[in-house]
């Protein structure tokens, strides 16, 4: 399965273009970006926080595309792959949520709003922490696949749900931004950013499915000779 | 489809002294959830709603988790799924019990509340209607789940780990109707969040009837 990938250092690749990404975006977004007019270097923020948001929502997808992938071909390369972006997406998840609590502060006043994309958000960050408990609760490989690909289905279909619902309840947050609703000088370090995590992303995910089906061909392996005869 | 509801129902019936205990739960956590807001009537009926569904919550997850416990005993599920029927038809009896099961309590939790936090209300058809779709809600999900999580270890933490975030939109929903049929709705926003849990049930039970199936499966 994973013994001998394709693509080796595709990973390591990935994480390093990554990290040069964001370095350089980085760099133009705190000293060579002017400061937004209203909200000063408050929105500095952004250039992190957008990005984040953007592929938080690309690993959602992906976490839900392997199960359905899983449930449909029961291939267990997809259930490593699972594995990868529930982990990813609840660590963009987090940081998403932290993020938005930081900018949260000096531009409402409050580290936490009741707003629909922060809530669900945090909701769905909750699902997965829940699914990668039960993960670690089922010990059958194939059992545990099934049960995973199940909850994150449900965890996946449940999230426009609660968006709409928060937002009939309240609703305080800014419009999303995108390249087009920011002035051009702010769109070099908002894509280089968002590619930086993005590279990130799919280098940690391409590493963690790859450990995952590592230990899923152990676990799936038959058990060592002695062993099987003292079993039998 | 109907003896797998008498048989949901029959062993309930057994274990009566269940029901009784939930319910016993519930009316007690009713009663912690005022002492956090302190003896003030008129905040307590605002709040009214929310502790009710709260308690009918917390109680849920001690009903449902018990509802895979007798099928896993003895292996009597791989026996259920060798009946000549699909394991869908197992799942909608049981989701059908369970609901049943949490309508009564919140039910009887409802004098409760009216009671402890002097929310009493005119339009108990509305209140019994948003209990049935509410509890609806919380059963489809909350059945799947339960016969996800009777298979792997640390069953009773993982149930409402997996449980409360997907509930949200129940809960929210049907806090909100609740309160407007308790306080008054001047606006007929009621309707609006019904039909929000009208939609959540059309979806999850459909889903849940589709994935289980595979959840139950060797």
């Amino acid at each position: 399965m994973a013994a001998n990938p394709r693509f080796p250092k595709l990973p390591h690749a990935l994480m390093t273009l990554g990290v040069i990404c964001l370095l350089v975006g980085s760099y133009l977004g705190l000293f060579v970006a002017p400061p937004e007019h209203y909200m000063g270097e408050v929105q500095r923020i952004m250039y992190v926080h957008v990005p984040t948001a953007w592929n938080w929502m690309l690993s959602v997808l992906f976490a839900f595309g392997a199960a359905m992938a899983f449930l449909f071909t029961s291939d267990f390369k997809w259930d490593a792959r699972l594995e990868a972006g529930l982990e990813v997406g609840a660590l963009l998840g987090f940081l998403l949520c932290c993020q938005g609590a930081i900018w949260a502060k000096p531009t409402w006043g409050v580290w936490w709003d009741w707003d629909p994309r922060l809530t669900s958000t945090a909701v769905l960050l909750c699902s997965f922490a829940g699914i990668l408990a039960l993960r670690r609760f089922v010990d059958d490989p194939p059992k545990r696949a099934v049960l995973c690909s199940v909850a994150t289905i449900i965890a996946a279909v449940d999230l426009p749900i609660v968006y709409f619902s928060v937002r009939w309840w309240n609703s305080l947050h800014q419009m999303q931004s995108s390249p087009a609703t920011v002035s051009s000088q702010f769109h070099l370090p908002l894509r280089l950013n968002a590619f930086g995590i993005l590279f990130l992303m799919s280098g940690f995910i391409a590493m963690r499915s790859r450990i995952a089906s590592q230990r899923l061909s152990e676990e799936l392996a038959p058990p060592p000779q002695e062993f099987a005869e003292e079993l039998a | 489809m109907i003896a797998a509801l008498r048989k949901e129902f029959l062993l309930q019936w057994r274990t009566r002294a269940q029901a009784v205990a939930v319910f016993v739960f519930g009316a007690t956590s009713l009663l912690l959830f005022s002492f956090a807001i302190g003896p003030n009537s008129a905040a307590l009926r605002q709040h009214a709603a929310g502790f009710l569904w709260l308690g009918l919550l917390l109680s849920s997850t001690l009903t449902l988790s018990e509802s895979f416990h007798a099928e896993m005993e003895n292996r009597a599920l791989e026996g259920l799924l060798l009946l000549p029927v699909s394991p869908r038809v197992l799942y909608y009896g049981k989701a059908l019990a369970n609901t049943i099961q949490l309508m009564l309590l919140g039910i009887a939790l409802v004098p409760v509340m009216v009671v402890l936090y002097d929310a009493g209300t005119t339009r108990i058809p509305t209140v019994l209607l948003i209990i049935v779709l509410g509890t609806a809600g919380i059963s489809a999900p909350g059945t799947l789940y339960s016969a996800m999580t009777s298979q792997a270890r640390a069953k009773q933490t993982l149930l409402p780990l997996l449980l409360f975030p997907l509930i949200v939109p129940v809960l929210l929903a049907s806090v909100k109707a609740t309160s407007f049929a308790i306080l008054g709705d001047p606006m007929e926003q009621g309707s609006r969040w019904m039909a929000l849990l009208i939609a959540f049930n059309g979806i999850y039970w459909s889903l849940c009837g589709l994935l289980f199936d595979r959840v139950v499966e060797d």
